[in-house]
């Protein structure tokens, strides 16, 4: 099978970069290798939406910022004061609630973070299926001010909002027990367990959307994108399979916010602005639009890069440069160039690199 | 409300609302002539003001502005010979995402060179607690440069258009870029000369709101929206009707300001950006066959 | 019964009325073509039954079931697919992956099964993969199915968006000048190739400026004339109506002076 043989090597890199940082010593570079496999998993959602459907998304940090602060919001609400209120008593009584102490040693009493997790990903589904509707008829630069549009909002509401901590944003995220003796947080002990938490994730995303793009759905995909109303005829409901594929996005935009959220232990206002979504539209289409590899690859690199602080104070300008240079010289994305596009060949197994 | 409140919030939403309708006076003349929405429309705005602000330290302040706005238009030029003229047909993505792009590197530059600061140019007249008495409320007298000097650059630009060699081929060249080019008019000229007009009323527009909004590194990106939300109301290239829909929501914000809190007041903007979009693509005033939604 | 009915259809752009209260029937099996001079609203008329653009009024029946106002994947999945004049492929695609654009309607891999890679998706995808190859066989370019299409030889490429309407399985198909920029050999080949399609059960609407191929294989034609239906007979009768020679004749002169 083609995607195979790519998903195991992926699975040998990341064993192989975990034990490389234990030799030399430098286990901290997986805090920042996890952090950028969370961004990646939006990433590569976006990649779906922009590079095979065919429709571009000024807002994606949107649903990542639904995802990470609904569960910020509702694993830190401490519902002490309300233990006696029936519905907190009946959350209680349901095992849907966490009690713990805070630094200071008071108590704290607030949804667990399964069911807050829940909400979140059910209202990234929801919102992005309202939005989806109007937004995926329009075209061009009105889709394009229509999903900015979109992101500023959000990014309006969390910073307006005193639950959401305005602009401090939200802090003290507790871990995510995710099953017994694994959770996503950032404790020193449990780094390399995230580190293969969030790979894990991202492995299964990769397997699971180059499935899709192999299938019927992606080459109806594809057909969209290459000329819509021809697909239209052919039977495709466009309208349909494009607002499908944006949920599918916002939903792994809004999981890599609410583990991102709970393994750094808290989110901030900059995560929802309107800069973090030009950012990942500028690593979708550095790693070549319709291309989850490439998207995947550069994810990991310019996140890891920008994370470790290796733009300095030129982080934002980078991105930019990088959007238009890519945009002027290699519009059709880095990997597509022809000296890499060969290597890309080798590495998906395809003999032909129109993909 | 007392009359008083009534003139001042109507003061305030015919001020902000007049600068936003150069905003997308600016989206317009661009986008007529080369069908692209250009997103760093804001940052002409922002590097107008700064420019302006630096260069009154040493001269004075009709110079400093006079100045900031042929460097800004300066930019302008430079930002279209630079990554647009000579791109072959490129896609609408493409655009969008370059001119994204060029915002964030004159926002970065901004910020290296004047830093995070709020800067702004001392008042034209009098200063901060200077007022009029216009029926009873007291209004200050830069409110009255911008309303003044915004709609000189409205009722300057319409006469432009109609009555000049190059407002009219400009105009030829959005109508019909093959039968322009036939005339003898050079399409890439006119697209030069769109960027460099759009500037330059974006950097006049910057100048004399200085005093009143203040000027930061950042401060293009939330007039962008405005200013794309007020051309789209108007219907896209319909530069007079722009000027309504500012007025229209500038007002709006500024009579809403009692009922929403200051932090939601960009989300009504935006929401009755997305409404329009959904409803009414083509604007409020714009024929929906005339608004070529799907030619891109 | 007849397959498509067109009831009093019209349809204007701004000012110009492109289809101007034109009604006819098709019946099932036959090859019916539609011929007129440049501009006469034929494409239009493709455009209007296969639901790219809606009737400004007027009713299309396909079935007994009103299909005017239903979008285009909706006719599509009642059985009338198409082809254009001015082929319309999906680029980045192979000629293959086009074709079996055709079979979306047919098969039903969807988000879920096509993420999982389920057994039976995998056995559909060889179906559908191995149907599409049997009707790049019979339309003879089997050999360029990795090909990208719209990088394909002109010909060729409208070979695949026969191929890609005729993998739908449509009751009713739509060409839209199938033989235009084909030398006399192909349009002879192609003519054959609708007959055989037509002799498998498949109804026919042709729009067709190559008069010969329009004689030789078509049972009834339509003609149009700046929007509206000026005859509808057999073959033989439409040569010898003398509104159409008219116009035909008009035609010709045209080309003679310009020749
Ligand atoms: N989308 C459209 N908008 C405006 N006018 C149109 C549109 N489509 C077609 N027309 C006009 O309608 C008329 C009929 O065009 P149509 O393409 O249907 O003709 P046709 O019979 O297919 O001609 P040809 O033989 O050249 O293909 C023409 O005058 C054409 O310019
Ligand atoms: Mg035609």
């Amino acid at each position: 099978m083609r995607t195979c043989l790519p998903i195991l090597l992926l699975l040998a890199t990341v064993v192989l970069v975990q034990q490389l940082t234990q030799w030399t010593g430098t286990p901290f570079y997986l805090t920042q290798l996890t952090m950028a496999g969370y961004y990646s998993l939006l990433i590569i959602g976006l990649c779906l939406v922009m590079g095979y459907a065919g429709q571009i998304s000024l807002g994606h940090a949107g649903f990542f910022a639904i995802g990470g602060y609904l569960s910020a919001m509702l694993t830190t609400r401490n519902l002490l004061a309300y233990q006696d209120h029936q519905l907190v008593a009946l959350a209680d009584r349901l095992g849907l609630l966490m009690g713990r102490h805070d630094f200071f040693g008071n108590e704290i009493l607030a949804l667990h973070p399964w069911p807050a997790a829940l909400v979140a990903i059910t209202t990234a589904i929801v919102v992005s299926f309202l939005i989806g509707v109007p937004v995926l008829k329009l075209k061009g630069h009105y889709l394009a001010m229509a999903t900015l549009g979109f992101g500023i909002i959000i990014y309006r509401l969390v910073l307006g909002t005193p639950i959401f901590g305005e602009a401090d944003g939200i802090s003290e995220v507790p871990g995510f027990p995710l099953l017994a003796g694994l959770s996503v947080s950032g404790d020193f002990g449990s780094r390399v367990s995230n580190y293969y938490i969030a790979w894990g994730m991202v492995i299964i995303a990769m397997l699971l959307l180059l499935n899709l793009i192999n299938s019927r759905v992606g080459r109806a995909l594809r057909a969209i994108h290459g000329a819509e109303d021809a697909a239209n005829a052919m039977g495709v409901d466009t309208a349909r399979y494009k607002l499908r594929t944006f949920i599918l996005s916002a939903v792994m935009a809004a999981l890599a916010g609410v583990f991102l959220t709970h393994y750094s232990a808290g989110i901030g206002p900059s995560e929802a602005g309107v800069m973090q979504s030009v950012r990942y539209v500028a690593i979708v289409a550095v790693g070549g639009m319709a291309n989850l590899w490439g998207a995947l690859i550069m994810g990991v690199v310019l996140n890891f890069m920008s994370l470790r602080g290796m733009f300095g104070s030129y982080d934002d300008a980078v991105f930019g440069a990088i959007l238009i240079a890519m945009m002027l010289f290699a519009p059709q994305g880095l990997l597509r160039l022809a000296l890499l596009a060969r290597i890309k060949n080798l590495l998906t197994g395809k003999k032909d690199g129109a993909a | 409300m007392t009359a008083e409140l009534f003139i001042q919030y109507l003061f305030a939403g015919v001020t902000y609302g007049i600068i936003y309708a150069i905003v997308a006076i600016g989206f317009n003349i661009i986008y007529n002539t080369t069908g692209i929405i250009n997103f760093a429309q804001g940052e002409f705005v922002m590097l107008g003001g700064m420019i302006a602000i630096t260069l009154n330290a040493l001269l004075p302040l009709p110079l400093a502005i006079a100045g900031a706005v042929l460097l800004t238009m300066l930019v302008g030029a430079m930002v279209e010979m630079t990554f647009i003229r000579w791109l072959k047909s490129p896609s609408v993505l493409r655009m969008i995402i370059i001119t994204i792009g060029v915002s964030i590197l004159i926002r970065e530059v901004a910020l290296h060179i004047w830093g995070e600061g709020v800067r702004s140019l001392p008042y034209f007249v009098g200063n901060e607690i200077s007022t009029v008495n216009i029926l009873g409320a007291r209004i200050s007298p830069q409110v009255l440069w911008v309303i003044g000097v915004c709609s000189v650059i409205v009722i300057a630009l319409s006469l432009f258009f109609r009555y000049t060699m190059q407002g009219q081929k400009m105009r030829a060249c959005a109508a019909n870029r093959t039968a322009a080019t036939l005339c003898g008019i050079n399409p890439k000229n006119m697209v030069t000369l769109s960027f460099m007009l759009s500037a330059g009323i974006g950097a006049l527009a910057g100048c004399v709101m200085s005093p009143i909004t203040y000027t930061e590194y950042d401060s293009g990106t939330g007039l962008a929206i405005k200013g794309f939300t007020v051309a789209i109301l108007g219907g896209l290239g319909n530069s007079m009707a722009a000027v309504a829909a500012g007025l229209l929501l500038g007002l709006l914000e500024a009579f809403s300001v009692s009922i929403v809190p200051l932090a939601y007041q960009d989300v009504i903007a935006l929401s009755i950006l997305l409404l329009i979009l959904f409803v009414r693509p083509h604007g409020l005033f714009g024929r929906k066959d005339a608004a070529g939604l799907k030619e891109f | 019964m007849a397959l498509l009915e067109i009831n009093q259809l019209n349809r204007r752009f701004g000012g110009l009325q492109a289809i101007s209260e034109v009604s006819f029937a098709v019946e099932p099996g036959i090859i019916k073509a539609v011929i007129g001079p440049n501009g006469a609203g034929k494409t239009t008329l493709f455009n209007l039954i296969a639901g790219s653009l809606p009737p400004s009024s007027g009713t299309i029946r396909f079935r007994n079931e009103v299909i005017s106002g239903l979008q285009p994947f909706q006719i599509a999945r009642r059985g009338i697919s198409r082809t254009y004049q001015n082929i319309k492929l999906y680029p980045g695609m192979t000629a293959l992956e086009n074709v079996m654009i055709g079979r979306h309607i047919q098969s039903r891999t969807g988000f879920i099964a096509g993420m999982l890679h389920l057994p039976w998706t995998r056995r559909e995808e060889a179906q559908v993969r191995e149907h599409c190859l049997g009707l790049l066989e019979m339309l003879e370019i089997a050999d360029l199915a990795e090909v990208e299409a719209t990088s394909l030889a002109f010909g060729q490429q409208r070979a695949v968006e026969l191929a890609r309407a005729l993998a739908m399985e449509p009751q009713l198909l739509l060409l839209d000048e199938p033989a235009a920029g084909l030398n006399i050999y192909e349009t002879a080949e192609v003519g054959r190739l609708i007959s055989k399609i037509n002799s498998q059960g498949i109804t026919v609407l042709l729009v067709e400026h190559d008069m010969s191929l329009v004689m030789d294989i078509s049972h009834e034609i339509v003609v149009l004339s700046f929007g509206r239906k000026i005859a509808e007979d057999l073959p033989l009768q439409i040569q010898q109506n003398p509104e159409v020679i008219k116009i035909y004749l008009g035609e010709e002169e045209k080309e003679d002076a310009q020749g």
